[in-house]
């Protein structure tokens, strides 16, 4: 039985040590090549983590992100080929990152980016037309909310932080304390980000949890939901309504 | 089953959707990696569904770890099998190569021994796969930069046994002998005229990166830059010797402008039209 030389090569990867039993037509060049694999491995993943949280590699700068995205891929390396879906506990890793901790509010940027990359790639559906919801009673009616819809609560001003870091955006004196996250892919497939009250962002929830309209109402101003519903009508975001 | 043309294809990249569409040569098939359309939808899919209608395609996984030495990932295959429903490619490849250990996947094509123990289990996983696809897929040789000490069996000879044991087709890359030739010190031409041709379902074209070594160059794939022109050139050799194949130009980072993915293009159907016509 020959040795499986896969758990050592993959340690080897991460370590400055060479796995045992490779070799090259020139043995004294066998740590230049093996070092391709070991460059191929930290910098496409390094890249892939940059293409999906491209915010904070804006705001800490691409040699520090570099640096920083070893550290977090030895801490949670992907477990799926699809390098889109990894990067769920990014947001977690740099609230605790030392180095950031003058820099709050970068957790919460990283959890904006996160759930816009879910909502890029989230399941489709076609909104329903203005006369479904026009023709219902609101105490019976029940709206299936788009599958990219997501309410982020955040501690920071995270959205007006994302928001002033996009291409082209001009710097605005940042809010104080805390903001509420509307993201959504809309039909065109772009997937803006809003801040939202927390009244909005109330009547959202209960709408995804399952509530009628007229309840969801209650967190309106003056009960009245059609401001509300007409502006998830203009993003596609109503894709059902049920009569109970 | 339909099969791909014999003839000039792109991997496809997104920002690119509108220039394919209106090229008066448009590519004569796409190729997509399969792990960039695993998610439930959104533009990714709106994109292929539309380019379905129009080109004959190829889908390329690059994160099934064939190679590796545990079990298949399940769930994997289950994302693959449903994307092959979704857009019934003409064709389904994958690589000679490992790409995750256990639970990690560590997004490169790592290498692995050629002995007959690992001929065994690439066979199987290989195996498994058609089964459960229900398809004949394409193996593609790899870009090499170290090689193993308990390595018994020829490169070539392994993808020959592979395919001749499960069935499946070859993924015959001309810059990954290249590369690895020159890397190895061995003969591009003798590599060639070892590999076994009639399993030849697909040619990539591809470019790479030279580092200078005391012993001489270290090429690495790096899928960055034009094909060289001693690719073209073995490239030529082996259409002339078994006939026109469909022929994928693939150029995964730092994606140029379209008009040089055209040109780049251009030339290889070029080739294989000389091809076409000589054989006529």
């Amino acid at each position: 039985m020959q040795r499986d030389i896969q758990p050592a090569f993959r340690d080897a990867l991460r370590a400055g040590h060479l796995p045992p039993g490779i070799t090259a037509a020139d043995p004294s060049e066998v740590a230049r090549r093996f070092a391709v694999y070991r460059n191929n491995v930290a910098t496409s993943l390094g890249q892939a983590l940059a293409r999906r949280f491209p915010v904070i590699e804006r705001l800490v700068g691409p040699e520090f992100f570099a640096g920083l995205a070893q550290v977090y891929l030895a801490a949670d390396p992907p477990t799926t080929p699809v390098l889109a879906e990894w990067g769920a506990g990014f947001a977690e890793f740099l609230g605790g990152f030392a180095p950031l901790s003058g820099w709050p509010f970068m957790a919460d940027v990283a959890r904006i980016e996160y759930a816009r990359g879910r909502a890029f790639h989230a399941a489709d559906a076609t909104p329903v037309d203005l006369a479904t919801l026009t023709d219902a009673d609101p105490a019976l009616l029940r709206l299936t909310l788009h599958p990219s819809v997501l309410v982020l609560r955040l501690d920071h001003p995270a959205v007006s932080i994302w928001a002033q870091n996009q291409p082209g955006a001009t710097p605005l004196p940042l809010p104080q304390g805390p903001e509420i996250a509307l993201i959504l892919r809309d039909p065109a497939h772009a997937v803006p980000v809003a801040a939202i009250s927390s009244a909005q962002a109330a009547f959202i929830e209960a709408l995804l949890a399952g509530a009628t309209v007229a309840a969801a109402a209650s967190f309106c101003p003056a009960r009245d939901p059609v401001p509300q519903l007409a502006a998830l009508m203009a993003r596609g975001a109503i894709v059902g309504a049920h009569r109970q | 089953m339909t099969t791909l043309p014999a003839r000039a294809g792109l991997g496809f990249k997104p920002q690119h959707f509108d220039a394919i569409r209106q090229d008066p040569h448009p590519p004569a098939f796409l190729e997509v990696h399969a792990e960039n359309y695993m998610g439930a939808g959104g533009l990714p899919h709106a994109q292929l569904t539309a380019l379905r209608q129009d080109f004959p395609l190829s889908i390329h996984g690059v994160g099934l770890s064939i190679g590796g030495t545990g079990p298949l990932d399940d769930a994997h295959l289950a994302r693959l099998r449903l994307l092959c429903d979704r857009y019934q490619p003409e064709s389904f490849s994958e690589h000679l190569a490992w790409s995750s250990h256990g639970t990690e996947y560590l997004n490169d094509l790592l290498p692995l021994p050629y002995t007959s123990g690992t001929l065994d289990r690439v066979s199987a996983h290989v195996d498994q796969v058609q089964a459960f696809l229900g398809r004949r897929i394409l193996l593609e040789n790899p870009a090499t930069y170290v090689m193993f000490e308990q390595s018994t069996i020829p490169e070539t000879e392994f993808l020959a046994a592979i395919a001749r044991r499960t069935g499946c087709g070859l993924l015959l890359d001309v810059n990954n002998v290249f590369v690895s030739c020159t890397n190895h010190r061995l003969d591009p031409r003798a590599y060639l005229a070892e590999f076994p041709m009639h399993a030849v379902g697909e040619i990539h074209l591809g470019g790479h990166d030279a580092e200078d070594l005391p012993s001489g160059p270290l090429l690495i794939d790096s899928h960055g830059a034009p094909v060289a022109d001693p690719v073209w050139t073995l490239y030529a050799e082996v259409i002339a010797r078994i006939g026109a194949v469909p022929t994928l130009v693939e150029w995964d980072n730092h994606v140029p402008d379209w008009s040089i993915l055209a040109a780049e293009l251009a030339r290889a159907d070029g080739l294989l039209r000389q091809v076409g016509r000589d054989a006529a």
